[in-house]
């Protein structure tokens, strides 16, 4: 089942024509508008936002454009030099997936399936994706979804940023958009309209025989293109410097084993071609063209650049189970997305000790499992509130300088949330005498503490005089907790006065 | 007559060294650093490539806190990075920094499920390249530990299972019969009472349950310290160490 991304670029030919102009640029506050010829008129082919909001619109003449804003900054399309720009932005979206296509003259499109977990998940990708575009100050929506047509029509119809819409809901996804949505010509959609249709759903609850038959096949093929009912694969773009090793078979392949064997043949080949050009690899496609015109793609990534014959076949190996190969396998692929200088380098031998053992390998295996987010080490973070002393950093992240105070114990289990217990206790200084944690009543034996942990105003104003008072309480049984009361003990303003279990020590 | 005995069992015993894939004497061996322990252990301390067990005493949450300190002090004496499987995190890692273990030699997974857990468990014992892996577990089959003990001998790195149960059920798979090398479990004790209001340096009971070419017995330890080495306390190292002479050598 693909995994469609539909990036939309709203004011594309504006935006990359900003970016080139550089410096240059004209102010983004006011209105522009590019002009292009049109057989013998001359009219607006883009207008900004600011232009747009001056009620400008692209298929004006541009010199009623030009009457109605006075102070308009009129500047010539290029739509050649926008179509080559939109290729090279698909080149970079191959960070994203191995099957990227430009789709002109606004946009881009992939199939992201298999490879969504490089980067957190499909939600956060496409946030990914609509964030680093933004930051090169282009425009962008982006929708997923299970089909070509919807996530084009969600990217360009939706009111959101960025849309998600989940597996096997592609129907629901896109039947309430407007018939514009559909990628038909003006004429045709001008018509559909003359005859009373809207929305989609109206033309999907339509027969089809009287459509076809005023509007030809292309009404029907669009319909179930948006729906995800007829399959439209994306010939994905080869930048001729990708490094790039394929095989095409005879009689098409499917066992798992028979796939594996050809994926070592071609990684063999593959890491020869890297090393050849001193690079090194950070994301592999396995790529694998089937029988009935549709194309899977397994990605893995590494944390380090590599070009180890055997670890990146266990990695791409590792994908298999995920490729469903249908009717066979007619053409595999194996190519370097992501890759990076790489170089043989002299290492200093130490007679002091040996060189701490490289995990890298295990931590890509698992990433490239489970996803990169899960895989983690805690490191220090400065706070003495319990629950925001710790961040969760890369696998291979580099150690950190700052560490936990040891003076203080801390708990072995720390509760996700501090649960609230009941207790009898003096204010303001002293531990509870007993208290009740999950129906259970314990007697406190000894106690030690408070430890004060004063509320950090930096980062919220209610924390500027909230306190909390930690003990570590031992019961009859020898059972040590962790618990705190919020509030100093004496004024309400810095806490509640209400007691807590936060964690249990060892 | 006593000397054939001897004999006897010296033959079998080399038969079932060769029986074993690696011999149980040239096991590299991390021993606790206390006499009264490692002397209960063939080898004089943890077999290094083999699978062990903590478990919690009790079915209480407090009890599995301290299996997990436990493990973490013996992850701490290796050497090299430790990989660390949960379903769920809530390790608080400033503890385990307390026992010893760096935060920047630990690598958390969290897979969510306990399919994926054994599949990492044993994908780290398998690496090589670290010092322990730790996993808390719920259940454990005879046949999963005996895919990570064989792992973790292939590859001569610790394994180490935490069994932690949430629900009462799930702790009588405990009681199943599993492949690991030896099998504790550790249950808080009171503290030692302070000539002053506070709480002493955590006390441990720890039970040796099952040991392979060895014997069960029991210590009262105090917990690991920030080097990770436990300590027998002093008005009871005494009668530990008496307990050695009643012992054979297995």
């Amino acid at each position: 089942m693909p995994r469609v991304v539909s990036i939309f670029l709203p004011t594309w030919p504006i935006d990359r024509m900003m970016r080139a102009m550089g410096a240059a640029a004209p102010d983004g506050t006011r209105p522009l508008v590019l002009v292009g010829q049109h057989g013998r008129r001359r009219i607006v082919t883009a207008a900004n936002i600011v232009a747009a909001e001056l009620g400008l619109r692209s298929g004006m003449p541009a010199t009623k454009a030009q009457a109605m804003v006075p102070d308009l900054i009129v500047q010539h399309a290029d739509p050649e030099a926008d179509a080559k720009a939109l290729d090279r932005l698909a080149v970079w979206a191959l960070r994203y997936s191995p099957v990227v296509a430009a789709d002109a003259p606004d946009g881009i499109v992939m199939d992201t399936a298999g490879a969504d977990h490089l980067h957190g998940g499909e939600v956060a990708m496409a946030a990914d994706v609509g964030r680093r575009l933004r930051q090169a100050g282009i425009s962008a929506k982006v929708a997923i979804s299970d089909a070509w047509g919807a996530s084009h029509a969600l990217a360009r119809f939706s009111a959101d940023e960025s849309v998600v819409s989940p597996r096997g809901a592609t129907r629901e996804g896109v039947e309430r958009l407007s018939i514009a949505a559909l990628r038909l010509p003006a004429d045709i959609v001008h018509d559909l309209r003359k005859l009373g249709f809207e929305r989609i759903w109206a033309l999907l609850e339509t027969p089809r025989a009287p459509l076809a038959l005023r509007f030809g096949p292309l009404v029907g093929r669009r319909l179930d293109q948006a729906v995800g009912q007829a399959s439209e694969p994306i010939d994905p773009i080869r930048p001729a410097e990708m490094i790039e090793v394929g095989r095409t078979f005879v009689e098409p392949i499917g066992a798992a084993e028979t796939i594996a064997r050809y994926i070592g043949k071609l990684v063999v080949t593959l890491c020869a071609e890297l090393e050849e050009r001193g690079l090194g690899a950070l994301r592999v496609d396995l790529v694998c063209h089937l029988v009935d015109n549709r194309i899977q793609v397994a990605r893995v990534g590494t944390a380090v650049p590599i070009r180890d014959a055997k670890r990146l076949t266990r990695l791409l190996c590792g994908k298999i189970e995920t490729i469903d190969p249908g009717f066979g396998i007619e053409v595999l692929r194996v190519a370097a997305t992501l890759v990076q200088p790489f170089a043989t380098v002299q290492t200093m031998s130490s007679l002091i000790d040996a060189a701490p053992a490289d995990v890298t390998g295990l931590v890509d295996i698992l990433a490239n499992r489970l996803g990169v987010s899960s895989l983690y080490r805690m490191a220090p973070a400065q706070s003495d509130v319990p629950e925001r002393s710790f961040v969760r950093v890369g696998a291979t992240a580099p150690n950190s300088e700052t560490v936990w105070p040891i003076e203080w114990p801390r708990p072995s289990r720390l509760l996700a949330s501090p649960e609230p217990i009941e207790t009898v206790a003096l204010l303001p200084d002293h531990p509870p005498v007993n208290f009740t944690w999950r129906g259970v009543r314990r007697r406190v034996k000894r106690a030690d503490g408070p430890e004060r942990v004063f509320g950090e105003w930096w980062k919220r104003d209610a924390e500027l005089v909230a306190v909390r008072d930690y003990f570590r309480v031992e019961d009859e049984a020898g059972e040590r907790f962790w618990i705190f009361r919020a509030g100093d003990g004496e004024d309400a303003a810095t806490g509640s006065h209400r007691w807590y279990l936060h964690g249990i020590f060892g | 007559m006593k000397g054939s005995a001897a004999e006897i069992l010296d033959d079998l015993r080399a038969q079932v060294g060769r029986l074993e894939s690696q011999p149980t004497r040239e096991r590299p061996t991390l021993p606790f650093g206390v006499r009264a322990i490692d002397d209960r252990l063939p080898g004089g301390g943890l077999a290094m490539g083999a699978l062990h067990e903590v478990a919690g005493g009790g079915n209480s949450a407090v009890d599995g806190a301290a299996a997990a300190l436990f493990a973490a002090g013996i992850a701490a004496r290796t050497a090299g990075q430790v990989l660390w499987c949960v379903t769920r995190q809530d390790l608080f890692a400033a503890a385990l920094a307390q026992a010893g273990l760096a935060a920047d030699r630990v690598i958390y997974v969290e897979t969510g499920d306990e399919k994926a857990l054994l599949a990492s468990f044993e994908e780290g014992a398998r690496h090589g390249g670290l010092g322990a892996v730790v996993a808390e577990v719920s259940r454990l089959s005879m046949t999963s530990s005996r895919r990570l003990h064989l792992a973790a001998e292939a590859s001569g790195t610790m394994a180490i299972a935490v069994r932690r149960w949430r629900r009462q059920t799930e702790a009588a798979d405990f009681g199943q019969p599993t492949a690991s090398v030896t099998r504790w479990r550790v249950s808080a004790l009171p503290s030692e009472a302070l000539p002053v209001p506070g709480v002493g340096r955590a006390r441990w009971l720890l039970e040796l349950i099952r040991c392979r070419a060895g014997e069960s017995a029991d210590f009262v330890v105090e917990a690991c310290n920030a080097e990770g080495r436990l300590h027998i306390p002093a008005d009871l190292a005494h009668r530990s160490h008496d307990a050695r002479d009643g012992r054979r050598r297995a």
